[in-house]
């Protein structure tokens, strides 16, 4: 049976704090999800709902109160492990006396790769990611979006068979979030197993094939993003012309968005049929009927609202 | 080339690129103020006083670049989280660690070497009858090196746990004390209890000594250093920074960077 290139166990972590480290803040709880080999899976949610936190516990950053993860079947805490997987940092920064092609070089001699391959690498990796002409400069005199491209570029500069992204798309303009999304695309295409955590549901729907929803440092969804936005029940769109007395259709009106006489209404599945019968009974004009396709950031502005609404997941309190 | 040396010799470029050898020039200027003046001020000691305000000057640079860039070995790749794409690749903690302090203890040495010629050339420039022993004046540097790669472990090793700031305290604090470990060790008073005098002789043996690699006295003064002094010297530097640096790994390997 084959093994998936990621799996988390019941992966939690919480941070003591007070001034004797009493209290205990849950940053992650109980996360357990698997990245098949080959799959490119996008971690969804909000600031601080524990995006980052999984990623800095699979690449070492950090130690977790509970729980295992496997990276390639080896535990998270092997080094060897780290041969195999490629980590690009939130909003990264690199030693900024250093050019381009020197950072590249460093890292990659921690990867035992002969000073003909080294040089080999980093140029390849220098005209992925556009960065050829600014090879020589250093990085202090980088912009945000340059160090993100030097980031990606040592991220899969040993050509490991795990890349994970924390907000790869972060401070990188529309040609540059293209370029991104186009080095994802050729990692997929090579058999590389991606997992990155995103703001921008845009990308993630375009690119991933699973994404996980992670809210409040608990998962709450997972699946290909097509099937995540199924499980929230679907509405229907009527477009209607009206121009008769409100009065009579007050409930209805009050609920739609008016642009001149026609009218856009959401209303669930099950009301459709009494709904377009009380519109008929008035004289409205039925324009057209739709069944509107719940897109992944609906999809996620709901758990973030559920979250919200209810207890708080993360939970602060003494021990 | 092993891990722990790709991380030093980055460690030395970083020093290189941030002009931490420029103090080199100011050791110079110093260098040949003094052998103009001296040799106007002072009949027949030139080159005493030449050895001493030359290894004083190369004790005294040293040991503010080996605090100052020492405690943030390790908080300056924290705060600015140099370290997060660096601890993801195949290199261990305590890797990166001994990397940090072999870079900065190669910087300190090649900043010495070269403050150590600039000595050398004052005194063929000094020419006086006193009878210097080069070979001492060469111990005496030898000796500014093991105790500058001391107190460049005892800096990374707070480093690991504390603020710069704090660390600076505590290092200074641990180096001043350092110096006074015998008086520390002998100190006889009627009125300090017994305990707290068998503490005070305990501490002694627990703080850096670092009286013992003050040979400036015998450098200057042509008196040859027992060849003892120099193995026990090697010896006690080598276990003192393996301790810290081991307290410093064993630390550092489980903290969580945020």
């Amino acid at each position: 049976m084959a093994t998936a290139a990621i799996e988390i166990e019941n992966l939690t972590k919480d941070y003591p704090f007070g001034f004797l480290h009493l209290k205990k803040k849950t940053s992650l709880e109980g996360l357990t999800m698997s990245v098949e080999n080959g799959e490119v899976f996008g971690f969804l949610g909000p600031n601080g709902a524990g995006k980052s936190t999984t990623i800095k516990l699979l690449v070492g950053l950090i130690f977790p109160t509970a729980g295992t993860a496997r990276i390639l079947g080896k535990s998270i805490s092997d080094i060897s492990m780290h041969a195999d997987i490629g980590y690009l940092p939130e909003q990264p920064y690199f030693y900024d006396y250093l050019t381009a092609a020197e950072l590249l070089d460093y890292f990659a001699r921690f990867h035992d790769l002969s000073a003909q391959e080294r040089k080999l690498r980093v140029d390849r990796m220098l005209k992925k990611v556009g960065l050829e002409t600014a090879r020589k400069i250093q990085l202090r005199k980088y912009s945000k979006g340059m160090l993100q491209r030097v980031g990606l570029a040592q991220a899969i500069l040993h050509d490991p068979k795990v890349v994970i992204l924390d907000e790869p798309m972060s401070g990188l303009d529309p040609v540059g979030r293209r370029e991104v999304r186009d080095i994802i695309l050729e990692l997929k295409q090579a058999g590389k197993t991606v997992l990155f955590s995103t703001h921008i549901l845009s990308d993630a729907e375009m690119l991933c094939d699973r994404v996980g929803v992670i809210v409040g440092g608990k998962l709450r969804g997972v699946g290909a993003p097509d099937e995540i936005v199924g499980m929230k029940a679907q509405a229907m769109e009527i477009l209607f012309e009206y121009a008769g007395a409100a009065a009579g259709l007050q409930c209805l009106l009050s609920k739609a968005t008016q642009t001149g006489k026609r009218y856009h209404l959401q209303v669930a599945e099950g009301d459709l049929y009494a709904t377009l019968q009380q519109l008929g009974s008035v004289g409205a004009k039925i324009l057209s009927v739709t069944q509107v396709k719940a897109t992944l950031e609906e999809y996620f502005m709901h758990l973030v609202e559920a979250d919200r609404a209810q207890a708080p997941a993360v939970e602060v309190s003494g021990k | 080339m092993s891990r722990v040396g790709v991380v030093a010799l980055n460690t030395f470029r970083e020093a290189v690129r941030d002009r931490v050898l420029y103090n080199l020039v100011f050791f110079a200027l110093v260098m040949i103020a003094a052998s103009i003046l001296v040799g106007q001020v002072s009949i027949g000691i030139e080159e005493m006083v030449i050895v001493t305000l030359g290894l004083s000057a190369i004790s005294v640079i040293g040991l503010l670049i080996a605090v100052f860039i020492g405690v943030g070995l390790v908080s300056k790749e924290m705060d600015k989280r140099t370290l997060y794409a660096l601890l993801a690749k195949p290199v261990r903690r305590w890797e990166f660690l001994l990397g940090k302090f072999g870079g900065l203890v190669l910087t300190l040495t090649v900043n010495t070497l070269a403050m150590a010629a600039g000595l050398f050339l004052a005194l063929k420039l000094v020419k006086s009858s006193a009878d210097i022993l080069e070979a001492s004046v060469l111990v005496a540097v030898y000796f500014i090196v093991l105790k500058l790669a001391l107190v460049v472990a005892l800096a990374l090793l707070f480093s690991c746990f504390t603020t710069p700031l704090l660390s600076i305290l505590y290092t200074a604090g641990l180096y001043i004390a350092g110096l006074f470990v015998t008086e520390m060790r002998n100190y006889q008073s009627e009125t300090m209890s017994r305990a707290l005098q068998t503490l005070l002789r305990w501490l002694s043996y627990l703080l850096p000594n670092f009286e013992n690699f003050d040979v400036m006295a015998a450098a200057a003064h042509g008196r040859a250093i027992p060849r003892a002094l120099i193995a026990q010297n090697t010896a006690y530097a080598a276990a003192y920074c393996a301790v810290l640096l081991g307290a410093a790994a064993a630390i550092f390997t489980r903290r969580n960077l945020k």
